[in-house]
């Protein structure tokens, strides 16, 4: 039996939920992972990510030492053609690879000469091409104090906006859509509302995967408490075993489905007069465009039965509490907006939002994807969603980063996927990378690698050599979530904190840390004032950036010892405020769009004749880096795609069989799934291996608003392959429930 | 609402609709517990919270029964005293305590001997290791029954395992014996986090136990093929 | 598995898949019937069918002994081994069985053997309800049962002073036609219910199933309930070691059974009824199928209708709310009383649950009313009572009794010791029970003289032994079939029965421990202070009254026989 050295209560790094994890340590190792039974998020509960999955702190592939470019470290001009070089081995040593120039090998260096290094061509770039060279992603995963820094270094000292992070990949459309019918964008309430519930909708969203305590809350609501459950979504997910009603729409068809629920709550005059005359504008309007979305209208487009439309709309408006949960399936849409906007319409006409056990809820994936666009991770905004095209607030934070008058750039910067694409001659030259991995995340993989070649300088700061990071001409190690101080803020708002367990392993560094010795070398190269990057710990970051961002200027680290507090914070003793618009809106009253129908960009034709769909699964996180280090990859090891029975049928292809899956953009070849879980015509495939990546297939096109990528639809081709096509033939393990 | 009652004869006073454990533990009166956990439905099964109220027939468990005005309770009587230390004597004689120290310490506090059941038959099993998150073995289980509760209707409604034979002979079990990878099981870990006696670990843990080092365990999951076996392995 | 051929069983499961979980033990049997066991295809169709985890299916099978998730032959002979059965030499009967077919001999207790080729496996079981028919042989051959030597089904052999519950009993099965008209009832429907629920208090009838709780305050509790649904059981899972009396009634006259329930459902405004009937049975289901079909045409059933369960070998699921849980598709587990049946009973809704012979007392109650009832039995215990003698006497059967006759008037009646042996003693009560000897034998039958005596009148099981019986022997078999009934739950039990069968089973070879006495006394009256339920409150009653009776028996150096 072992006896830990320490217990550490820290947050859960995986999603947005924000558990609370207790490591325990042994020698600087944790061997178990458990929670305490009063957390106010999870309860005690956990899923097999939170529980099981830390073990990529310890994975010896993990870098724990500063590497840079031969031609770096010796001088030498860049080599012609930059290639995604992989170069470590599994012991963690950098190794070379003959078959490309041994100028682009990683060495091992020491803090000082790959800071340096990296200051000195970031510098050089920036004096030599201005602000709209420089580009930076920071990261979901990341701290608050990490992303507050890092912004701050891109928008203090190389005065540019192309600060952007993986929430244009998830929610843009669901925030682009709450900023302009309400003028705030996180959840409306907390998850936990869910027990208030008498009637939620889920869709888009496959919670018991990828919010897996949300949808343990979910089904005690149903179980327990007698709410029902309404499960909008084309894959028949594991919540429908607990729903009083699926509606199995084809995926892209969310406007039609839920502008009928509008037009029988409207027609079946169910609406929330009240409310609609007092909280909303845009009323009149609004139904007119509403007029031809009739429940008929909607099953021939959607494919969902008419009848199930009016009684799901009835069943929602009828309730005396409702509330709406959605994820990507919404928001991943070339009409995301959209398709977010038909949601908090149907919340303006029932009046189901601005009370307890109500709400509009995007459910965030990240796990403090919250946090990271709190901290103005963002090309439109400071921290605080303080617009940076308005000189006011350019203002404050002149004065908080001791900045000239004016010094700040009021031009909005590039969101993720626009600074990929203007990577060129002329474009974006340096791109710094803090923990992303766009080389997984982004649409048309094959697209991406292209752009990523005509970077002239990229800085990884990671904690392993993912695919973008292999790109990479300086590595910084950077340590995970159980090696560094700080705070996650969680979907609910939730500001937690972080703790570090054992020190940072080898000579990795914690972000924060980095950020502020490569800063203070970049301003002694441009010989400029400083804008402060001498921090004695994260809370220091923390109250700076909180005496500019009204939501956290009542959080302290002391405050938050035990138990978070939900922001808005306003003062230091405020209690938070777990249900927001409860007397306005942000933007004063709740605006009403007139939309249209616009079906996704790709449809499928006789030639590419199944809509893919693409998502996670529960043992994964995205582009993979921690996951697939970790015995989480044991208990699902390979891509695989979900066909249903009937296409499966048709096309010769049984359970375990490997399948080409062919777009007009890309292919690869993965083991079929043949499950009910998805409908007839619609296959889909989880984004996190590398070897079969989704996003080879996936469509660049974007939303023109949120410029959020489809990547929820696109058209494919799947036909049978062989054995020997398979990245891993011998690869087959079962899986459980989902 | 209050009600007053008298427990070891301390008159006391408590919040309506509380049972009897909760009034005595506001009160500094101690009573053990085994089954009882505050995110599990209690079910009253291990007994060892039982007290003596006057006027009942049988020892009542005080992790269910409420605090009723006028109630005259008892929690160290004779009779509760043996039932205690005779559970607990059963126990030992059943399965490995080894790593129940709450046990351990109430069988001291009760005067409890670990063999007063000398020729009896314990329960024992191999440990399962077949999957990569966490074993199980249940030569430790006591079946407090947690587990099988956090995996239905307490906690994940993923009802991966439930029970095997009854009687004396009950263990925990899945789908015909099934692998944990070839059931609904979604490693959650729910089951782990409620254990009382380190029958369900996770992996790392018993791993280390086993006496191998960090370095050894980080290793094992960067290539399927070269993990190691392990003593006692059975998958 | 794949030789499996799942095709005739999702027709035979289909009716099943309304009633969800509730289906499920069903659901199991009709599957059992087709694939003479339980394979895993065939136990995960079932699951799916009904959407029950596959998990709990499995709990399902693995709580019943009646359910094999293994291969068991095509006939199946089980020879019962409890104590009555024992004093007719089962275990030789089991053994020589066995040589027949080249079988190990397995103890008793001990699980089933079958042969190589799944032809047949022989068992020995716990108490078929026939010990006055000892040794009891309980035969399945491809789904058909037999009896005895092939009987159909067992004989009655009904005795006594009086023939009032058993007026219809011992010349086969009653018809409609025979019984007559359902009078009670055609009285009760005259009255208010509340009227009813009166006239059983003011008859004074307690439950005949053992706890011995009034019968009309239960139906006041149910009838007083708030909630529109509302249940009737009739608890026919006559399992207590030495009691057939149910067996009998509901064989030779189930229009009495099912008139009490009827009574019952009006009384408390129940629309739907079971009776659930142990799965020893078998040869019970369809004398009731068709008794319920001929209630059903003379229009009895019109605004309540009974369905029968069938058990699957758990004497726990004849405690009412583990035969809830059992009707509802889950194990038995008994559940934490309060609340109790009447308030939060079968699917949580107010449920009036009765033994079989309680429900045949409600039609004579309701007939002749409660004064002209009360004149049978003695003040305090009014009524006609059945006691199943079995065991060494002259002439074993069901006697009917007024209440108030001697034990030394019942054991003339039953032809007294047999052999013109000397009586040692009389297990009343069943295993659940406790020890008499002669010095009772001027002991008045009712509730409050049995009382006085320490002695409990259970489900009125007397089980004799004369004076050449081994009491070791008995109570090793009584603690052997504890443990094996034992469900699991509660610890006192669940690890108590097991360590007083292996205290028992020592004594009974002679090989006691020092400090046996005392260490079988903390393990018997934990138990018995502590348990959940009845099971466990009651398994050691036997032992600790045999323990004052012979203490020298549990002491050391004591090896010969009495």
């Amino acid at each position: 039996m072992i006896k830990p050295n320490r217990i550490t209560t820290t947050t859960c790094p995986y999603c947005g939920v924000g558990c609370t994890l207790e490591l325990h340590v042994k020698d600087d190792f944790i061997y178990k992972v458990t929670s305490p039974f009063d957390s106010p998020v999870n309860h005690g509960n956990l899923c097999v990510k939170g529980r099981f999955g830390y073990d990529f702190v310890y994975h010896p592939k993990r870098v724990t030492t500063p590497l840079v470019r031969r031609y770096l470290l010796e001088g030498k001009p860049k080599p012609e053609g930059r290639e995604q070089v992989f170069a470590v081995s599994t012991t963690g040593n950098p190794i070379s690879n003959s078959l490309i120039s041994n100028d682009w090998d990683w060495v091992e260096t020491d803090w000082e000469t790959a800071l340096n290094l990296t200051a000195d061509n970031l510098v050089r770039i920036y004096k030599r091409d201005g602000s709209d060279a420089m580009a930076v992603y920071c990261c979901a995963k990341a701290t608050n104090e990490d992303n507050y820094l890092l912004q701050k270094m891109f928008r203090a000292l190389f005065r540019t906006n192309n600060v952007d992070h993986c929430t244009r990949l998830c929610h843009a459309g669901s925030v682009v859509a709450l900023q302009q019918a309400i003028g705030s964008s996180a959840m409306s309430n907390t998850a936990g509302q869910v027990m208030l519930n008498d009637v939620f909708i889920v869709t888009g969203s496959n919670t018991s995967e990828n919010h897996p305590i949300i949808a343990l809350q979910m089904k005690e609501a149903v179980q327990k408490r007698g709410a029902k459950m309404i499960v909008v979504d084309p894959r028949r997910i594991e919540l429908v075993d607990f729903a009083e009603m699926w509606l199995p729409l084809k995926p892209g068809t969310n406007v039609p489905v839920f502008f009928a629920m509008a037009h029988v709550i409207v027609k079946e005059n169910l609406v929330n007069w009240d409310f609609v005359n007092s909280r909303t504008e845009g009323f009149n309007e609004y139904i007119e465009s509403l007029e031809k979305f009739t429940p008929e209208y909607a099953e021939e487009i959607s494919g969902v039965p008419a009848e199930d439309i009016r009684k799901a709309a009835r069943m929602y408006a009828k309730a005396k509490n409702a509330a709406i949960y959605w994820g990507m399936g919404i928001s991943q849409l070339s009409h995301g907006t959209a398709s977010a906007l038909a949601l908090i319409h149907l919340a303006f006409l029932t009046g189901h939002v601005g009370r307890d056990g109500t709400g509009l809820n995007p459910l965030r994936g990240q796990n403090n994807v919250q946090g990271a666009s709190d901290m103005g991770a963002m090309p439109f905004h400071y921290p605080g969603y303080m617009r940076v095209d308005n000189p006011e607030n350019r203002a404050k934070w002149e004065k908080a980063w001791n900045i000239e008058e004016g010094g700040l750039s009021l031009k909005l910067g590039l969101t993720t996927t626009e600074i990929l694409s203007h990577a060129h001659e002329g474009g974006v030259r340096a791109l710094y990378i803090m923990g992303e991995n766009p080389m997984m995340s982004e649409p048309n993989l094959n697209e991406t690698r292209e752009h990523m070649k005509q970077l002239e300088f990229l800085v990884a700061q990671d904690i392993f050599i993912n695919e973008s990071g292999a790109f990479a001409d300086v590595f910084l190690p950077a340590v995970p979530f159980a090696e560094k101080d700080g705070t996650f803020s969680n979907t609910d708002r939730r500001v937690q904190r972080v703790r570090a367990a054992h020190p940072p392993r080898g000579e990795s560094r914690p972000d924060w840390k980095i950020i502020c010795d490569l800063a203070l070398r970049i301003e002694s190269r441009l010989g400029v004032a400083t804008s402060h990057w001498t921090y004695s710990n994260p809370e220091e970051i923390l109250r700076e950036m909180a005496s500019v961002n009204e939501d956290y200027a009542g959080v302290t680290y002391e405050r938050i010892e035990k138990v978070g507090l939900i922001y808005p914070v306003p003062t230091l003793d405020h209690p938070g405020t777990p249900t927001l618009f409860t007397d306005s809106f942000p933007r004063g009253k709740g605006k009403f769009h007139q939309l249209d129908y616009v079906p996704v960009m790709e449809e499928v034709d006789d030639e590419y004749p199944f809509i893919l769909t693409t998502g996670r699964v529960l043992e994964h996180w995205h582009g993979g880096t921690m996951t697939r280090n970790s015995a989480l990859n044991e208990a699902y090891p390979e891509a695989r795609v979900e066909i249903h029975p009937a296409d499966a049928d048709i096309h010769g292809i049984k359970h375990n069989d490997p399948v080409r899956v062919k777009s007009r953009r890309g292919e690869v070849v993965l083991r079929a799934s043949v499950t009910e879980k998805t409908s007839v015509g619609v296959v889909f495939i989880p984004f996190h291996f590398a070897e079969a990546a989704a996003n080879l297939l996936t469509n660049d096109a974007l939303d023109p608003q949120a410029k959020i990528p489809e990547f929820k639809a696109c058209a494919v081709q799947v036909f049978p392959a062989r054995e020997s096509d398979l990245p891993n033939p011998e690869v087959v393990v079962q899986r459980g429930r989902y | 609402m209050t009600v007053t009652l008298v427990m070891d004869g301390k008159n006391i006073a408590i919040e309506d609709g509380k049972t009897l454990l909760e009034a005595a533990r506001e009160n500094g009166i101690d009573i053990p517990t085994i089954c009882f956990h505050e995110a599990t439905t209690p079910n009253a099964i291990c007994r060892i919270c039982v007290v003596e109220v006057e006027g009942q027939r049988v020892l009542q468990p005080a992790c269910i029964v409420k605090a009723g005005a006028g109630m005259k309770v008892q929690t160290r009587s004779e009779k509760v005293i043996r039932a205690r230390r005779t559970i607990l004597e059963m126990l030992a004689s059943t399965m490995d305590l080894s790593e129940a120290e709450d046990i351990q310490a109430m069988m001291f506090d009760y005067g409890a001997s670990s063999n007063r059941f000398p020729d009896a038959e314990r329960r024992e099993s191999e440990v399962k290791d077949d999957n990569p998150m966490y074993v199980r073995d249940y030569s430790k289980c006591l079946l407090c029954w947690r587990c099988v509760q956090v995996c239905a209707d307490d906690a994940q409604y993923t009802y991966a395992i439930n029970f095997e034979g009854r009687g004396y002979e009950t263990q925990i079990g899945t789908f015909f014996d099934k692998p944990i990878p070839e059931t609904t099981c979604v490693l959650c870990g729910q089951c782990v986090g409620v254990c009382p006696t380190g029958a369900l670990k996770p992996k790392r843990e018993f791993l280390l136990e086993q006496g191998m080092s960090p370095q050894e365990i980080s290793v094992l999951n960067t290539g399927r093929k070269n993990r190691s076996k392990v003593k006692g392995q059975r998958s | 598995m794949s030789e499996i051929d799942l095709a005739p069983l999702k027709p035979a499961i289909e009716k099943f898949i309304p009633l969800g979980r509730s289906g499920l033990l069903p659901a199991l049997h009709e599957a059992q019937k087709i694939y003479g066991w339980l394979p895993e295809p065939v136990a995960s169709e079932v699951a799916k069918s009904l959407r029950v985890p596959l998990a709990d299916v499995h709990g399902v099978i693995e709580f019943y002994a009646l359910f094999y998730n293994e291969p068991i032959g095509r006939k199946v002979i089980r020879v019962c081994t409890d104590p009555a059965c024992a004093l007719k030499d089962a275990d030789g009967l089991l053994a020589s069985l066995c040589k027949k077919h080249d079988l190990e001999p397995h103890p008793a207790g001990g699980h089933g053997q079958t042969t190589g080729d799944l032809s047949l496996t022989i068992e020995p079981s716990p108490c078929l309800g026939m010990c006055e028919l000892a040794p009891a042989v309980w035969t399945m051959d491809n789904g058909r049962w037999t009896v005895g030597d092939g009987e159909t089904r067992p004989r009655s052999l009904v005795y006594g002073s009086i023939r009032e519950l058993t007026k219809n009993c011992g010349n086969g099965t009653t018809s409609l036609k025979q019984y007559g008209e359902y009078k009670g009832l055609q009285k009760a429907l005259t009255m208010q219910p509340k009227a009813v629920v009166e006239e059983i208090k003011s008859a004074g009838l307690v439950g005949r199933g053992g706890a011995a709780f009034p019968t009309g305050i239960k139906w006041e509790g149910a009838a007083n309930a708030p909630g529109d649904q509302k249940y009737v059981i009739c608890n026919a899972d006559e399992s207590e070691p030495g009691t057939f009396k149910d067996r009998i009634l509901l064989l030779d006259d189930p229009h009495r059974t099912i008139e009490g329930m009827c009574i019952a459902a009006y009384a408390i405004g129940a629309r739907k009824g079971y009776i659930y009937v142990r799965g020893e049975y078998p040869y019970i289901v369809p004398v009731l199928e068709n008794a319920l079909n001929e209630a059903r045409e003379a229009g009895y059933l019109n605004n309540f209708d009974i369905e029968i369960r069938v058990g699957a070998g758990a004497y726990i699921c004849g405690e009412e709310t583990a035969l809830f849980e059992s009707i509802e598709g889950k194990r038995g587990f008994p559940r934490i009383k309060p609340p109790f049946p009447t308030t939060h009973g079968l699917f949580g809704k107010p449920t009036v649950i009765n033994n079989v012979e309680t429900l045949c007392n409600v039609p004579l109650i309701l007939e002749r009313g409660a004064a002209e009832y009360r004149k049978i039995g003695t003040e305090k215990s009014p009524g006609p009572k059945l006691f199943c003698v079995s065991g060494d006497v002259a002439q074993p059967g069901l006697y009917e009794v007024p209440f108030g006759v001697t034990l030394r008037e019942l054991m003339d009646m039953a032809g007294g010791v047999a052999g013109g042996r000397e009586l040692q003693s009389v297990l009343f009560g069943g295993a659940a029970g406790a020890f008499a000897t002669s010095d009772h034998l001027d002991m008045k039958m009712t509730f409050e003289d049995l009382r006085a005596a320490g002695l409990p009148l259970g489900s009125g099981v007397v089980m004799v032994f004369d004076e050449t019986r081994d009491m070791r022997d008995v109570l090793k078999r009584l603690g052997k079939f504890f443990a094996h009934e034992s469900c699991g739950k509660c610890y006192p039990c669940q690890m108590g029965t097991q360590r007083q069968m292996e205290i028992l089973d020592r004594i009974a070879e002679g090989r006691v421990e020092e400090g046996d006495f005392i260490r079988l006394q903390d393990v018997g009256w934990t138990m018995t202070d502590a348990s959940i339920c009845g099971l466990g409150q009651t398994a050691a009653s036997a032992v600790l009254s045999a323990m004052k009776l012979w203490p020298e028996l549990f002491v050391e150096g004591q090896t010969s026989k009495v």
